[in-house]
């Protein structure tokens, strides 16, 4: 690396104090940060990543101590220095982008105040000067008009907004080194890829140093120039971005890789995946951290920790493992191509599941509220939203926050019944309302849940959970028949009998949602509908669920209506998709179709917002301008007219667009008819 | 705001519309007879039944309602023939008065130092200062009025003759309302201040987790501009609803407090009335103290409202 | 976790009662590590035994008037010296635990069943029903408590019965109140959407899957009414509407002594210091089980 280094940080150990006793968050972390670089800190839930980037800051929980090590700041040691010497770096010459932007602001200052307050005690301006300086700052970070924007508090701006002032309040004082941890884990795909793009120019404009922590292999491909892998609080590996992602010469980083979703063309592939779950803090061993669920695990693995040693590829690549030379000269290969799933999963002729021109305004609604409430208007949540889900096979839908991709699957289960539409379940009509359905038609259609940590009760056993579903939609069924069935759908779910007997907080995340799985599949639907199921999830847990869905899919021959944000998942797993953007269906194609030209210019964005795994992809995303506009007050003609770069003209905003045929099952919801949107969109982006 | 301010004066209203129906229930309809109530059991059926007329106590139940809340709201209180038929309205308005002085040299007392007691637990969240903090607001401090009340006088009034025992409602010497008010004021405060405490603690405890305080940490602001500046501003913002509500709960504290010190508020007018069954003078004393609670919950609304930007005022 | 040699069949695991079993006794023992909360438990425990014993501790009858023993002060043979009718102090302060402790007792345990009721019904059902039932409850919490209690024992009349009917309907609502935002935020998790997706009754849902989790929030309820209630009933004793003489009630003790107090200052001391000592002992303790369920957020 060209510049000198900003943040050197040597053996680090950072312990905490559990009930059990000091127990070592980070262990021998070893890492530097050069001027003009922007680092990646990659790493799953529980790898230690924020703590090394809070530590290295010298910021500290209460029961945490630094026991060995040195961190050392432009060549400044700081591993020991005082709180009041710490305030002086803090702010001005290191700052910190925090994960949740509205959360990180102080809800009862103004935005400008916020930001003002960082120069005004570092530089001991006016506040008239700060003021000033603020303004201009949110300007940088290209905030329209933020004269106005200064004078709000941060509930009154958007998601987007509310990160990019994050941003201005680190960068105002001209920091050496800007940690950034997750900053854009709770944005939408197309408003991260405005942030990336924003971070990457300031970086290149003012030469800093940063660290960027997060668990998005794609985004840490894209911006990063150099990256660090962590896993059990340790470095697994660190290399410059190319070869990292190109040639990965850790088991682990090679196997995280192969376990991201991708679009497939056939339905009957899995996932490589990584089995088990990572180690809590207090359950490490002795051995390699990464041993238990490596592939290429030996005794050796087990019993000592091997050391980082320097690949040799230049100053900055290094590994952590025993038979990184085996990887490095192709003696060892780790299996990463996908496998097979058994059985048939063809779809079959027929639907399961019609819906027809469902509605659904969330009003607000008595004479209490109109009195208490501030908010009258209603949210538009679904607009004349149809769908088919054929038999045996999976519809997708896919939207951004706000776009009613939930409402729609609530409506269908009948939780939040729609206000009016029609639904057919094996050609039959049914119930907007659940109380209004039998219990047939409730057995037929059930439901996987969004957050695996809420969707069990804590006080059932995970045999109780299941039997009683059991029990309630197939009441003929004899005790013994309902204890096999248990027994088979934890099998089914790859848990061992044993699990019968857990309670919920005796297993991991993804271990719940395999209970939840199993629980919607207890008594033999024919439709899952499942709620972005693996969004709480980390990477390597998501494809263990994405795989087992396929192969549920096929065991059980049902069909599933998937919801997700997350494009890819979507299409890995989807025969047919539907786009949806504020509560209208945009665009509908089977999954090669919809990933194909032409598409809708929303599909197109998001598309090309979602970060590529590879660095050497020259990723080009459309940013999309603005915000999605309020979902109380939706834009006239064309929902996406205050976004579209492919906007044509007055009838965008005046006129609801027509579909439009793009051949086979493929329709688009725009004023551009098919081929002329091939034509524009396969010249390249807007 | 302005319509911020009518969809809170409808609720206040409801709210009064309800209270007072239960008020009216409960004094006027459980109790049975009024009219031998008044005229005593010996009276002649004749009498009864022209009294009743005269009364509107032959009438269906809700009209009954109306008249009494229609009389109320115009200011026809009645008379209480208790205290030899004297208009009620004067006289509650004269006790309500002297409550009031009471209950504002209470709250002078109270407020600052419990929203300082309770910022200094928070701030020292399990550490030993809050250890005592917490002990001596749940022991010695949350006692009954007339235990604390008891104890002041034994040892204030009675043994270093400070103050005197009873008290009566001061005039404009500032030095009177000192002697008069300090005892049954400092019974008042001690009730107070183990709530407001408490809640002023869980909101300080509350407000130091949550992630702004990191970010404002990392500016490099000094601890004491941390806290003055981000933190308290937030933590309390909750205390200014807890303070109205203590002031309703004053109200019913002083009950207790002003029979303790045989102060001529509000309380001791009600308790008599309970005591002789005077209804029409418990009504109308009742319904005043609900109104100023109401009103104190409503003021409470909006100074939150008003300082706290999350809460819109449009 | 991995998992270690599984059993080839599952054997039956701990019921939902015998898991809440241990938890209370895993608070038993949390309490017993803080000094603070200790002390409360002693205390609640020593009264509750004083009231449950009275007949066996008390020397003489509570209404009993011993001739030529008025006005007599501590001593050996009476510990808390005479009143001014010549009744035994210690005796009848014995007997006094007895309704301090047997009122709030009943009022809370019959304002967290109707309570709990209320709020988990209208915390699930939601949309109008909950808020015209809200607003009434708002309103029943916009009066006063004591001026309440006032008016209806004016009304109704004093007697154990008439008091615990008024502290319950008092109670009743805040009750309903706290069950009912703790509801809120477990009615739209997974598991309560899983009952209703396959049919569970409405009953079902508020018992067996939403009162678990409310339970944490309700002992600590529970706790604070009985102190509130404890000071209430006191309160009521004192300004003479709690339960009627001859029956000795701490308040109406104290406030009687209150005269007399030149005479026999003791017959004021010992009722008093009776009811600073439980309020106290139920404050440490009600405190304690507050910081140990609040700590554990996620449950029993």
């Amino acid at each position: 690396m060209s510049g000198k280094p900003v943040i050197q940080v040597r053996d680090l150990t950072l312990e905490y104090k559990l009930k059990s006793g000091w127990t070592p968050a980070i262990r021998d972390i070893s890492l530097t940060v050069y001027e003009g670089q922007i680092h990646g800190l990659v790493g799953e839930s529980g790898s230690g990543k924020s703590t090394l980037a809070l530590g290295l800051m010298r910021y500290m929980a209460a029961n945490a101590r630094i026991t060995a090590g040195t961190i050392l700041f432009d060549g400044q040691d700081i591993t020991h220095l005082p709180q009041n010497e710490l305030r002086k770096l803090w702010g001005k010459h290191i700052s910190l982008v925090p994960q949740d932007a509205l959360a990180a602001l102080n809800p009862s200052l103004k935005i400008g105040q916020q930001i003002a307050e960082i120069v005004r005690l570092h530089e001991g301006i006016s506040s008239a000067e700060a003021h000033a300086r603020a303004v201009e700052m949110l300007n940088q970070v290209r905030i329209p008009d933020p004269e106005q924007v200064s004078r709000r508090y941060a509930h009154q701006i958007s998601g987007g907004q509310q990160q990019r002032v994050t941003i201005a309040m680190a960068l105002i004082a001209r920091p050496k080194l800007l940690i950034l941890d997750e900053p854009t884990t709770s944005l939408d795909v197309t408003t991260q890829a405005s942030i990336i793009e924003l971070v990457r120019d300031l970086m290149r404009e003012r030469n800093a140093a940063a660290l960027y922590v997060s668990h998005d292999l794609g985004v840490v491909a894209q911006l990063c120039d150099h990256v660090t892998v962590l896993y059990g609080g340790e470095v697994m590996a660190t290399a410059p971005v190319v070869p990292l992602f190109t040639r990965p010469i850790h088991p682990y980083t090679i196997s995280l890789l192969a376990s991201l979703p991708r679009h497939t063309q056939a339905t009957e592939t899995r996932l490589r995946t990584i089995e088990g779950a990572a180690p809590a803090l207090d359950m490490r061993t002795t051995g390699c951290a990464f041993a238990a669920r490596c592939p290429a695990a030996l005794d050796k693995c087990h019993a000592a920790r091997p050391p980082l040693e320097d690949v040799g590829e230049g100053p900055d690549r290094y590994v952590r493992c025993h038979r990184w030379r085996e990887i490095a000269d192709g003696t060892l290969v780790i299996e990463t191509a996908p496998g097979q799933t058994q059985g048939d999963s063809a779809p079959l002729p027929g639907h399961v599941l019609k819906a027809h021109d469902l509605n659904k305004t969330f009003n607000v609604s008595g004479m209490f509220e109109l009195l208490t409430e501030k908010e009258r208007t209603g949210v538009r949540a679904l607009n004349d939203v149809s769908i088919s889900i054929r038999a045996r096979s999976t519809l997708g839908v896919v939207g951004e926050s706000g776009s009613g991709k939930t409402t729609l699957a609530r409506a269908i289960i009948g939780l939040e019944p729609a206000d009016d539409g029609t639904i057919d379940l094996m050609n039959q009509a049914i119930s907007l309302n659940l109380n209004g359905r039998t219990r047939d038609e409730l057995r037929q259609m059930q439901m996987i849940f969004q957050n695996p940590n809420d969707s069990l009760n804590p006080y059932r056993t995970v045999g109780d959970a299941l039997a009683r579903t059991i029990k309630r939609l197939s009441p003929d069924l004899t005790r013994d028949a309902v204890r096999a069935r248990v027994l088979s759908l934890l099998e089914a779910v790859r848990l061992t009998p044993d699990y019968a007997n857990r309670f919920p907080n005796e297993l991991s995340g993804g271990e719940k949602q395999r209970v939840g799985i199993a629980r919607a599949f207890a008594a033999q639907p024919s439709l899952v509908i499942a709620d972005e199921p693996t969004s709480a999830l980390d990477v390597s847990v998501q494809a263990v669920i994405l795989n087992l869905l396929k192969d549920l899919r096929a065991r059980e021959g049902v069909s599933y209506l998937f919801i997700s944000h997350d494009l890819r998942a979507v299409s890995y797993l989807a025969d047919w998709i539907v786009v949806m953007y504020l509560g209208q269906i945009v665009e509908v194609g089977d999954a090669d179709q919809v990933y194909a030209l032409p598409s809708h210019p929303y599909t197109e964005a998001l598309l090309s917002a979602l970060p590529t795994p590879d660095p050497t992809v020259n990723h080009m995303p459309i940013v999309l301008e603005g915000d999605p506009p309020s979902p109380r007050n939706l834009p006239t003609g064309c929902p996406f007219h205050t976004r579209c770069p492919r906007k044509i003209g007055k009838i965008c905003e005046t006129d609801a667009p027509p579909w439009q045929d793009a051949g086979g099952d493929h329709a688009i919801r725009c004023h551009i008819p098919a081929d002329e949107l091939l034509a524009i969109q396969s010249k390249g982006a807007p | 705001m302005t319509g911020f301010l009518i969809r809170r004066i409808g609720l206040l209203v409801i709210t009064l519309l309800i209270t007072s129906a239960v008020i009216f229930l409960l004094t006027q309809v459980l109790p049975g007879d009024t009219a031998r109530l008044v005229l005593g059991r010996d009276a002649r059926p004749e009498a009864i039944a022209q009294f009743r007329a005269e009364n509107g106590l032959d009438l269906p139940l809700p009209m009954q309602y109306v008249n009494w809340l229609t009389r109320f709201v115009t200011g026809d209180w009645g008379t209480a023939f208790t205290v030899g038929n004297a208009p009620i309205r004067p006289l509650v308005l004269e006790r309500l008065g002297n409550s009031l002085k009471l209950a504002i040299m209470t709250g002078l007392f109270s407020v600052p130092i419990s929203i300082l007691l309770g910022v200094i637990a928070g701030l020292r969240e399990n550490k030993r200062t809050d250890v005592i903090i917490s002990v001596f607001t749940l022991s010695v401090v949350g006692l009954p009025e007339f235990v604390t009340g008891l104890i002041l006088i034994n040892t204030l009034a009675l043994g270093l003759d400070w103050f005197p025992t009873a008290s009566s409602p001061p005039g404009a010497d500032i030095l009177d309302w000192f002697r008069q008010l300090t005892l049954p004021a400092l019974s008042a405060t001690f009730v107070l201040m183990a709530y407001i405490v408490r809640m002023t603690r869980a909101g300080v405890v509350d407000e130091l987790k949550k992630p702004y305080v990191r970010t404002a940490a990392l500016k490099g602001l000094s601890y004491r501009t941390v806290i003055v500046r981000h933190v308290l501003r937030n933590a309390l913002l909750p205390t200014i609803t807890v303070i109205a509500l203590s002031f309703g709960w004053m109200v019913g504290g002083l009950i207790v407090i002003e029979n303790v010190f045989n102060y001529p508020g509000l309380g001791r007018l009600m308790t008599g009335a309970v005591e002789r069954k005077d209804l029409p003078l418990l009504q109308a004393s009742v319904m005043m103290v609900i109104f100023f609670f109401a009103s104190a919950n409503l003021i409470a609304d909006l100074l939150y409202g008003l300082l706290n930007p999350r809460i819109r005022l449009e | 976790m991995a998992a270690t040699n599984p059993p080839a069949t599952p054997v039956p695991a701990p019921s939902i009662v015998s898991r809440g079993w241990r938890a209370v006794r895993g608070a038993f023992s949390e309490i017993a590590r803080r000094p603070l909360s200790l002390i409360g438990l002693v205390l609640v425990v020593f009264f509750i035994v004083l009231a449950l014993l009275a007949p066996v501790i008390a020397p003489y009858n509570f209404d009993q008037i011993i001739r030529g023993a008025a006005r007599q002060a501590p001593s050996a043979e009476h510990v808390f010296g005479t009143d001014m009718l010549g009744r035994d102090i210690f005796s009848r302060v014995v007997y006094g635990s007895r309704e301090i402790l047997a009122i709030p007792a009943a009022t809370t345990a019959l304002s967290l069943i109707f309570g709990a009721s209320i709020g988990l019904f209208i915390g699930f059902r939601g949309g109008w029903v909950d808020s015209i039932i809200s607003r009434v409850l708002d309103a029943l919490l916009s009066i006063p408590a004591l001026l309440l209690a006032l008016v209806m024992l004016a009304t109704v009349g004093s007697s154990p019965g008439g008091i615990i009917a008024v502290i319950v309907l008092l109670y009743t609502p805040i009750v309903a109140r706290v069950t009912r935002s703790s509801v809120l935020s477990v009615r739209s998790t997974g598991y309560v959407e899983a009952a209703r997706l396959r049919g569970e009754s409405l009953g079902y849902i508020l018992f067996q899957e939403l009162l678990p989790a409310v339970l944490p929030a309700l002992i600590v309820e529970g706790a604070l009414r009985f102190s509130y209630a404890i000071f209430l009933t006191a309160s009521l004793g004192f300004l003479g509407l709690g339960v009627q003489p001859p029956s000795p009630d701490w308040g109406r003790m104290v406030n009687e002594a209150r005269d007399s107090f030149r005479i026999t200052p003791w017959s004021l001391w010992f009722p008093t210091g009776a009811i600073a000592l439980l309020i106290i002992g139920v404050n440490l303790l009600s405190d304690g089980l507050r910081r140990i369920f609040r700590r554990e957020g996620q449950g029993l």
